[in-house]
């Protein structure tokens, strides 16, 4: 084949490619289209990959006598990487989900990254224009490859701390200044035809090297709760890191999803943030948490622990209840349990809605999708604003592994850390109900007074087994009745 | 490497802009009870990157570009496979009142704590 026809080929094929990933995206915009909406991506991405293989046709005259080991190299890690992801995406358990995506979006940020490398290495590119922009590709992918490392391993539980250490900032930019220096020394030499002080392979091992190690410091310190905004941080950084490859090996293609899926994690990371009522720096650089620990108040009255049975039969004769699922849901995995326990009030003619907050869980939407996971119809599911002037004409809120989310100082406690972020009026419901493991405190620290009002009571237990006590004390009621 | 069209300076800048724009409105129609798949979906878009990785890897002509190459081939493919698997499993979770979820038990069972 002439390489024109490739060319004009793999060019029409990238461009539909394109426009099936914004078709895809733009389904997304309700949960009917958006299953088709994926598939309609899927199609894209496999007439691009099929047509990529043309480029056989294109290769520079240096390539050309390693040309089938590279087929067949490329082969090779395209069946194995995909078939491993594939594996691996289809049989995860929902509630690790947070995890996954936080892996598959380090791939993406490695494989940014190794496109700019093989450039770099490669001495291929032309002008300083490309030459930073492959650096700059080199150095989001990079970072956004351990970072999302470090992300996965504390959502995977490995880490189970956030590590900080005396002038950890100072370090950190020290770090960034240095990869970025690099970078510029590495344009410095390319462009100005200096002789490198070190081989130039080595600068570009040591600026990788840096670059990776500056992701990693990044991320060590962040704690978990604060994951919504950091998955979707990792998430745009990878989109632009593909968006500045494609401009290096000019691919419109990938400059265009890259710079869609920046979009996307930006606008998603700017919803995170406002949910916490905190900027991104703030998340990114405050060490959240310590505040909390320096400040005491203390809590008038005490928490009221009442009986997972008793609490159940509550609800049996409420008229409507509001269900709080927070992280702890997950981790109990009692998604299932919960649903069924809710079929059963359902079907003694309680109301029953969710709702979710956005930050509730550790990426956005996690909690949306755990209750799909179980069953539960999305039209029951509310968002923060759509429901918390409901509370009031509300019966019972039930909170489930859910903290921060509902803690009422966040209006009223100016001293307090989360002091303006919006929050869930579990506290305007007539009775509230917390679901808690122990008497222990939340992620931040900070004591919660919903536990102290008047009518909260408090249910401790592992939810899944609070849920199994509560679902056999209301059977029980109806045997009885009957 | 010879190319059919050549995006440098402004032309770049445009394509960049608008993509971010549409991108922008696209993703910001999006209801907050999907930003998980949408998440994960954006993030299988984002694995296009693994057919820069296929023409980086066919261009190579040192060891160190083809072992590098490779592994931008590997977790490509990797990115793309494993966010369209995930997606696709979340969104076909996600029903109305009316569907029997029952079927979604049995397909995706939960892991065994």
């Amino acid at each position: 084949m002439e390489s024109t026809t490739a060319h004009l080929i793999t060019g029409a094929a990238d461009l539909i490619a394109a426009f099936l990933f914004m078709y895809g995206l733009k389904r997304m915009s309700s949960p009917v289209s958006a299953p088709s909406g994926i598939r309609v991506a899927g199609y894209g991405m496999l007439l691009a990959v099929a047509a990529s293989f043309l480029n056989v046709f294109t290769v520079d005259a240096a390539a050309k006598p390693h040309l089938w080991i590279n087929l067949g190299l490329a082969l090779v890690a395209l069946l194995l990487g995909a078939s491993a992801a594939w594996f691996k995406g289809r049989s995860v358990a929902m509630t690790e989900m947070p995890q996954m995506v936080a892996i598959y979006n380090g791939l993406g940020g490695g494989a940014a990254g190794a496109i700019a490398a093989v450039e770099l290495f490669g001495s291929k590119t032309h002008g300083a224009g490309q030459l930073v922009m492959t650096l700059l590709g080199g150095l989001i992918g990079a970072i956004s490859m351990s970072g999302s490392a470090i992300a996965w391993a504390k959502l995977d539980e490995l880490l189970k701390k956030p590590m900080r250490f005396p002038g950890q900032r100072l370090v950190n930019a020290l770090v960034f200044l240095a990869s970025l220096g690099i970078g510029g020394y590495i344009v410095f030499v390319t462009q100005s035809g200096a002789t490198p002080m070190l081989p130039m392979a080595s600068v570009l091992w040591i600026f990788f090297g840096t670059t990776l190690l500056f992701g990693i410091l990044m991320t060590l310190p962040i704690g978990g709760a604060d994951m919504p905004v950091v998955i979707s941080i990792y998430n745009a950084a990878t989109g632009l890191a593909v968006g500045f490859d494609g401009y290096v090996i000019q691919e419109p293609a990938l400059m265009i999803a890259g710079m869609v899926v920046g979009a996307a994690g930006t606008l998603l990371t700017l919803l995170m943030a406002k949910a916490m009522n905190r900027s991104v720096s703030n998340v990114l650089f405050s060490n959240f948490g310590e505040a909390g620990k320096k400040k005491r108040s203390a809590m008038k009255g005490e928490e009221k622990p009442v009986d997972a049975s008793d609490a159940g039969i509550a609800m049996r004769y409420a008229k409507s209840v509001i269900i709080i699922p927070g992280y702890g849901l997950a981790v109990a995995q009692a998604q299932e349990k919960l649903y069924e326990f809710v079929k059963l009030l359902q079907s003694s003619g309680v109301s029953i809605k969710f709702a979710i907050h956005p930050v509730a869980g550790r990426m956005p939407g996690q909690m949306d999708v755990l209750l799909a996971e179980a069953g539960v119809p999305y039209d029951l599911i509310e968002q923060l604003e759509d429901i918390n002037d409901g509370f009031a004409t509300t019966d019972v809120a039930l909170v489930i592994g859910a903290n921060d989310v509902v803690n009422p100082s966040a209006r009223t406690d100016k001293s307090s850390p989360i002091f303006g972020m919006p929050i869930l009026n579990a506290d305007k419901a007539k009775k509230c109900y917390v679901v808690k493991r122990g008497q222990g405190k939340g992620y931040s620290g900070i004591e919660n007074e919903l536990f102290y009002e008047d009518n909260t009571y408090m249910v401790y237990g592992d939810a899944q087994a609070v849920l199994v006590k509560m679902i056999e004390a209301v059977r029980g009621l109806g045997s009885a009745a009957a | 490497m010879q190319f059919d069209m050549a995006i440098t300076g402004f032309v770049a800048m445009y394509i960049f802009m608008l993509a971010a724009f549409g991108g922008w409105v696209i993703i910001g129609n999006v209801p907050a009870i999907l930003h998980t798949p949408l998440m994960s979906g954006s993030n299988f878009v984002h694995g296009i990157v693994v057919i820069g990785g296929i023409m980086a890897l066919l261009n190579a002509s040192t060891v160190t570009e083809q072992v590098i190459g490779f592994f931008a081939v590997l977790l490509g493919a990797g990115n793309a496979a494993g966010g369209y698997a995930v997606t696709d499993r979340m969104l076909a979770m996600f029903k109305t009142s009316g569907h029997q979820p029952a079927l979604i038990h049995a397909r995706h069972p939960a892991k065994k704590s």
